[in-house]
């Protein structure tokens, strides 16, 4: 039981930050620092930390190099866009949530089983074209309205409601990653042949790793669909996965604080740089080039910021 | 002494090559086996076949399981290595950059349960497997002088130290037959030394079968209880140590024929 006394206090440390964190936005809103242009910045922000921790999780911890992660986004954003259109309730929003992630999950198993064999590049190129194909489907089909695209979707997804999903999947996510699960993953990017020598159904767990990743993008989807109200075909496109995937890189292949770090850094450039009018993507490259001839294993590399290793400093320090 | 594996008339072609031609050979219980040969003459692609990393063209390979001999020709690696089976490779493969630690851990997967909800919402229960499964990885790798790296990314580690960490890591999966794909390569006599004591230490400790192919004589004729011979892919010769030495064929192959 020595683990279990050890990790409550760093967990209940965890726990203050994401309630300090609420609170913070909180007084931040009612004295009116944050205006709903900069609120509409952090939730953007938070989707995008949903989706990047996702994609780190198939890219960084187990080395597949998925290119389909708005594919799933959009089956999330459907599923909620129709559902709560029919059913316009808390109830029919939350629902909604729970038959995206099923959705997507199936979506990724029938994706993930397929290509999953292979490796590389290849993955990359046959994911993307999973996604297409997903969008395609949404384009052409009827209750989807097609490319037009639906809108007046009921806004359930106050910032609240983002920020706690937030906190959910980081939880599920850094929780699989430091546990059983995360340790064969791992040893699957590592080493596909020393892993299966070790016994490890290694195509099993790489489809694990997958499905995970989908499900959390399916929640981003929903809540992406239902604050911003309005959803097209076209904003689920290949580039789409690929903004999804700068944030991966840029934070640190295998650094779920790095994501944070880079969604956050990226998620504010954007913002800041709206008043440059056109000049905007030619300084968000230029930085983005900047950032990875300089540092080109992303901002954090593997690091992650650990509450156990700060306190264990500060202990060494004060002795 | 029970027969744990048998091998029947074993061939495998690559193309037109033949790498591996009717090969029968039987291990038993806790037997230390050597299997030598010139380069080239077929070894790796027999353990390959053995620990079914690629599939045999021919022939039969059995395990003992629950009493039994049972054909494992169909069965994947994982599923091999579940049964049993536990394997160094000749360049080699530990996982870089996770900890000396994760690596152990990794080799012990299936011998513990998390769960996803369970491992996700950190249960108090996940946090009991986690401990008794951190003592067992610690246990075993301070037996083997491991445990003051165990913090340390395997990458980090100097190369005799992997080679063992990599032998620690098998033992890890509570095998039933360690195969050791030379693991003197690249070491001084001095390290070799060490790695013959670590072997014999492991065959007394743990009662496991080692099949162990390796070109360094010394410690062949030091360890092994039984040597086969491979060469051009057939099984040249099979006897104890002193037998081998003697052998005609086998000097030949070794040095061409007395002129």
């Amino acid at each position: 039981m020595i683990v279990l006394k050890a990790n409550f206090k760093y967990n209940v440390c965890w726990l203050i930050i994401m309630i300090a964190g609420f609170y913070i936005m909180n007084t931040l809103i009612m004295i009116g620092v944050i205006d709903s242009f900069i609120e509409n910045m952090f939730v953007t922000i938070w989707i995008n930390i949903i989706l990047a921790t996702g994609l780190n999780l198939i890219i960084g911890f187990a080395g597949q190099f998925s290119l389909g992660h708005a594919g799933f986004m959009a089956i999330g954003a459907y599923v909620t866009a129709i559902v709560t259109q029919k059913a316009a309730s808390l109830g029919g929003f939350y629902a909604s949530f729970v038959i995206g992630v099923i959705v997507a999950v199936i979506a990724a198993l029938l994706v993930g089983i397929p290509t999953l064999r292979l490796r590389g590049d290849y993955l990359a190129i046959a994911t993307m074209g999973a996604a297409e194909i997903i969008r395609i489907i949404i384009n052409n089909m009827k209750i989807t309205n097609g490319p037009a695209g639906m809108f007046n979707i009921p806004q359930f997804a106050t910032w609240p409601i983002v920020y706690i999903m937030m906190c959910v999947t980081t939880i599920i996510i850094v929780n699989f990653i430091n546990s059983r699960g995360g340790r064969v993953i791992k040893s699957v990017r590592e080493d596909e042949i020393a892993a299966e020598a070790m016994g490890i159904n290694t195509t099993k767990w790489k489809l694990a790793a997958f499905v995970l990743g989908a499900a959390t993008a399916a929640i981003a989807g929903s809540l992406h669909a239902s604050y911003l109200q309005t959803i097209a075909p076209n904003d689920f496109g290949i580039m789409e996965s690929i903004s999804i995937l700068i944030i991966v890189v840029l934070g640190g292949v295998g650094s779920v604080t790095g994501t944070f770090l880079a969604a956050v850094v990226l998620g504010v450039l954007d913002t800041v740089l709206q008043d440059f009018g056109t000049l905007r993507m030619v300084i968000y490259a230029v930085a983005l080039i900047l950032i990875m001839v300089f540092k080109p294993s992303g901002l954090l590399g593997t690091w992650e910021l650990s509450i156990r290793r700060l306190f264990n400093r500060i202990k060494r320090r004060s002795v | 002494m029970t027969t744990i594996l048998k091998v029947e008339h074993l061939e495998k072609v690559f193309g037109g090559l033949t790498a591996v031609a009717d090969v029968s050979m039987q291990l038993k219980n806790d037997e230390l086996v050597a299997l030598i040969g010139p380069n080239g003459a077929g070894k790796t692609t027999l353990f390959n076949l053995l620990t079914g990393v690629i599939p045999p063209t021919a022939g039969m390979i059995y395990f003992r399981e629950k009493e039994k001999l049972v054909s494992i020709n169909n069965k994947k690696t994982y599923q091999i290595a579940d049964l049993g089976f536990a394997r160094t490779f000749q360049n080699i493969r530990l996982f870089k950059n996770m900890t000396v630690l994760d690596n152990v851990l990794v080799a012990m997967t299936n011998q513990y349960k998390e769960g996803f909800i369970k491992s996700v919402l950190r249960f108090p229960s996940f946090y009991r497997t986690e401990d008794e499964i951190l003592k067992k990885a610690r246990d075993l790798l301070a037996i083997f002088d491991l445990d003051k790296d165990m913090y340390k990314l395997a990458s980090n580690l100097p190369y005799g130290v992997q080679r063992r960490l990599e032998i620690v890591r098998g033992l890890a999966m509570k095998p039933k037959i360690l195969f050791l794909d030379e693991p003197a390569a690249g070491m001084n006599p001095e390290e070799t030394a060490d790695l013959t004591r670590l072997i014999r230490q492991i065959q007394q400790q743990f009662h496991i079968t080692v099949l162990l192919i390796e070109h360094d004589m010394s410690l062949v004729m030091n360890l092994a209880q039984r040597i086969y011979v491979l060469d051009q892919g057939k099984l040249l010769a099979k006897g104890t140590p002193s037998e081998i030495q003697h052998d005609k064929s086998v000097i030949k192959a070794y040095l061409g024929e007395e002129g």
